[in-house]
């Protein structure tokens, strides 16, 4: 027990800041990062959509600054090579780099401890040296830009043969991806262990606040899922650097020649290794926003949940299953009918949890007297999002219309509106929600709803272009937008409504950003429960105290959602207050 | 009991954040749990490769298997299964308090160790290397795999032979980590870091040894004993 600050001065501080382990500190050190490569995925996006609406059209304000030479952007327009770049490291950043870490590294580390009112996580040197793995992945991965030959080209997935005879920007990016597992890996085992060891006195498996137990289910993904993508990985690596042949298939031909491997590998086993990772890795997104959203939504309509157990129970549900669904992105792969419908009625299975939970969380608004907070608009809008994103999907699970719509932008369009105006948008509510829990000042308000209108049309006004133009039959990986494609032309016109959305997205992101640093500063001050919430959280002030959260250890003495008791003085029960 | 009582309470070994020893150690043990549930799926992952070209091409597979030698591997085997009895030994003399014999209980398991890669690389890696049986640009089996020049697919004989050096060589891998912390281990031994009171770290090297010897006992039958 060392006293939490024996050093002064500026570089104390900054030692401090990077050495502690204090799980607040790692956690603010994972949403800072997080939030910094949201924005940087972001930004690659953009010059893609420039060039999707513009094909070959020197970028706007940008493009004067790049010489006809210039390597990858000569003149401002982005080569086909380098945008091929920017779209794996889209994916790779916004999914590894930044939704996950933001919502496990930075929510989990950060709520899940002081909802247990424990003291910190199990592990709070792992903890640390979890964040250390994700920001040497994060360099690891940018730095492969300055590579000679940029940085990995072949899709998010990287599917062989291509991600093997490719530049070597892919060997950086295994590397990076190993890190972030390792990073994951102690990251969903602290979070396990904590929850399962740590609770206070009277909290109960069944009085954990929603969030937690979502907290809980996508630890359990995250910990048996990534393993076997390493082990591709592995194999993968060793097709680059040795020579090995365990994905390459006999007989490739690359440009008119022959390719010199011994061959006899199969391409498909790394899809499969490679999706049983990435399609728990959706639920991993998804669970710890319906977590933010029923914490959100409970405090701001004054009710307790609707059907909290029938939610855990789905989660858990939902966990099992999809470690169940992996191949109905594999339809098309010539797997075979069998498999195709084994994956598809596991699909249709795995939608009926989803439902149940996005569900209660809609019938949870019913008879409240709804606060119309900033988070709360996020909340209320990541319902109707989700469903869109959620419905959209029925028609790719079936193996049938996945034929049409198989790699199209209409793929695109959907698990974009699962992750942006869905996952997103419940992250930004948790943002808003917990900001005063973290700083001690509120958000600012009239900023937040600027932030939240504009973004909500704007989400739309990318995401409904793309799931038209995939109706239209557009492939995702066309590199002048569909203009040059028969097939594309049609619906060619609508890129450049996504983009200007985008741009303007882009532009009243000012608000969120220039609101998260004001306040720090200016923000209302507040006291530790502003939100008249329930859950313990709430009963440590704000900030928590450091190393040990709160002033006394607390104990639970009722569910966590416990709002307008009946014959209470009040209309919010904390859990930590005893029944009089 | 005021704040102050409780703390000079406690014990020196437990950590700030944890109410008791024992929840400390439920934590602790439930943790290096889930680690080594991973590590089976990591593993998983490597067996499911195996699986998949296993059955697309068996007769690489006896072709392969018949170039590796039973008895080496039987002898690494054993040493391995050896070396996990001196840990699981090390591990009582830990909880009875006899430093001495932990130790050499942890030197032996070093040493046993130490020879199992010894082994591996002298009897079986390096005469493969030096005989063409590494896949890709050095592929050419001479010498006393001459045999294997002859065989049809060659292509799928050095799938075989991959993933053997990649399943054999993950293996050995943790083997090299596990090398590291019994070192580290050995030290803090020789500084009366354990004893009755403090003996998790010794029990969880234990698992994770036993673990590594687990994964070996696979290995070994699916890859040396093909028939």
């Amino acid at each position: 027990m060392k006293p939490s600050t024996g050093n002064s001065g500026a570089l104390g501080k900054i030692a401090h800041f990077f050495f502690s382990t204090d799980h607040k500190v790692v956690a603010i050190q994972y949403v800072v990062s997080a939030l910094i490569m949201l924005f940087v995925g972001f930004l690659f996006m953009l010059l893609m959509r420039w060039q999707l609406a513009y094909p070959f059209q020197s970028l706007p304000l940008i493009g004067g600054w790049f010489p006809e030479d210039h390597p990858t952007m000569p003149g401002g327009v982005i080569t086909a090579n380098f945008y091929n770049q920017l779209g794996a490291m889209h994916g790779t950043i916004m999914i590894f780099l930044a939704v996950v870490p933001l919502a496990v590294g930075g929510f989990g580390t950060y709520l899940v401890p002081l909802m247990l009112g424990a003291t910190g996580l199990a592990f709070p040197r792992l903890s640390k040296l979890g964040y250390w793995c994700y920001l040497s992945g994060t360099l690891i991965l940018l730095g492969s830009f300055f590579l000679p030959g940029g940085a990995a080209n072949s899709g998010w997935t990287a599917y062989p043969p291509l991600s093997v005879i490719e530049n070597a920007g892919q060997t950086t990016w295994l590397i990076g991806v190993a890190f972030v597992y390792f990073s994951s890996l102690v990251l969903s085992i602290n979070i396990l262990t904590t929850i399962v060891q740590l609770r206070c006195k009277g909290l109960g498996f069944m009085r954990l606040p929603f969030f937690v137990w979502s907290q809980l289910v996508t630890s359990v993904l995250l910990l048996l899922a990534f393993p076997p993508l390493v082990a591709a990985a592995v194999m993968q690596l060793l097709d680059r650097v040795l020579g090995s042949s365990f994905f390459l298939p006999s007989g490739l031909v690359v440009s008119g020649e022959a390719l010199d491997v011994s061959g006899g590998g199969s391409a498909l086993l790394w899809q499969h290794l490679f999706w049983f990772l990435a399609h728990p890795e959706v639920y991993v997104l998804l669970l710890p926003a319906f977590g933010v959203v029923a914490e959100v939504i409970a405090a701001n309509t004054r009710k307790p949940l609707f059907g909290y157990k029938g939610m855990v129970y789905s989660s858990i549900f939902l966990g099992i299953m999809s470690m169940l669904v992996w191949a109905h992105h594999m339809f098309l792969t010539g797997m075979g009918i069998t498999l195709s419908e084994f994956f598809q009625i596991t699909t249709i299975i795995i939608s009926l949890p989803a439902v149940i939970v996005a569900t209660s969380l809609v019938v949870s608004l019913w008879g409240g007297s709804i606060r119309f907070s900033v988070p709360m608009l996020y909340a209320l809008a990541f319902l109707p999002m989700f469903g869109i994103g959620g419905l959209t999907g029925l028609p790719l699970a079936m193996s049938a219309t996945n034929i049409m719509l198989h790699d199209t932008y209409y793929v695109i369009g959907h698990f974009h509106y699962v992750v942006a105006p869905g996952i997103l948008f419940a992250l930004f509510a948790g943002i808003y929600h917990w900001y005063p829990k973290v700083t001690g000042r509120k958000m600012n308000d009239r900023l937040g709803r600027w932030h939240f209108w504009p973004t909500l049309i704007c989400m739309n006004g990318i995401f409904s272009h793309q799931i038209l133009q995939g109706f239209a039959g557009v492939s995702r990986r066309l590199y002048d937008g569909g203009e040059s494609y028969a097939h594309g032309m049609e619906a060619f016109g609508l890129n450049s409504g996504a983009t200007w959305a985008a741009f303007g997205l882009l532009l009243v992101q000012a608000f969120f950003i220039v609101n998260f640093f004001y306040s720090l500063k200016w923000g209302e001050k507040v006291d530790r429960n502003p939100w008249k919430a329930t859950s313990l959280e709430w009963a440590a002030p704000s900030p928590p105290l450091p190393e040990v959260n709160f002033e006394t250890p607390p104990a639970a003495y009722r569910d966590a959602m416990t709002y307008s008791e009946p014959g209470a003085e009040k209309d919010y029960s904390p859990q930590w207050e005893p029944s009089s | 009991m005021s704040s102050a009582e409780a703390k000079a309470d406690r014990s020196p070994y437990l950590a700030h954040h944890f109410e008791s020893i024992e929840q400390q150690e439920e934590s602790c043990t439930l943790g290096m749990w889930l680690f080594l549930a991973q590590e089976v799926m990591f593993f998983g992952g490597l067996f499911m490769a195996y699986a998949v070209y296993r059955y697309m091409y068996p007769d690489a597979w006896l072709e392969g298997s018949g170039a590796l030698s039973i008895k080496i591997g039987g002898i690494n085997t054993v040493v391995l299964l050896v070396s996990s009895f001196s840990m699981a030994m090390g591990v009582y003399y830990c909880q009875i308090g006899n430093s001495k014999n932990l130790f050499r209980a942890l030197l032996v398991t070093l040493f046993l160790g130490f020879v199992f890669v010894a082994i591996k690389l002298k009897f079986e890696y390096f005469p493969k290397f030096a005989e063409g049986l590494f896949p890709g640009d050095g592929w050419g089996p001479h010498g006393h795999y001459a045999d294997l020049a002859s065989f049809g697919d060659q292509g799928a004989l050095q799938i075989f032979f991959f993933l053997y050096f990649v399943m054999t060589g993950m293996h050995a891998f943790h083997m090299l980590i596990g090398f590291v912390i019994l070192v580290v281990l050995m030290v803090m031994t020789k500084q009366n870091k354990f004893g009755p009171q403090r003996f998790m770290p010794i029990l969880f090297f234990g698992l994770y040894w036993h673990f590594v010897d687990i994964v070996w006992v696979f290995i070994f039958p699916m890859f040396y004993l093909v028939t």
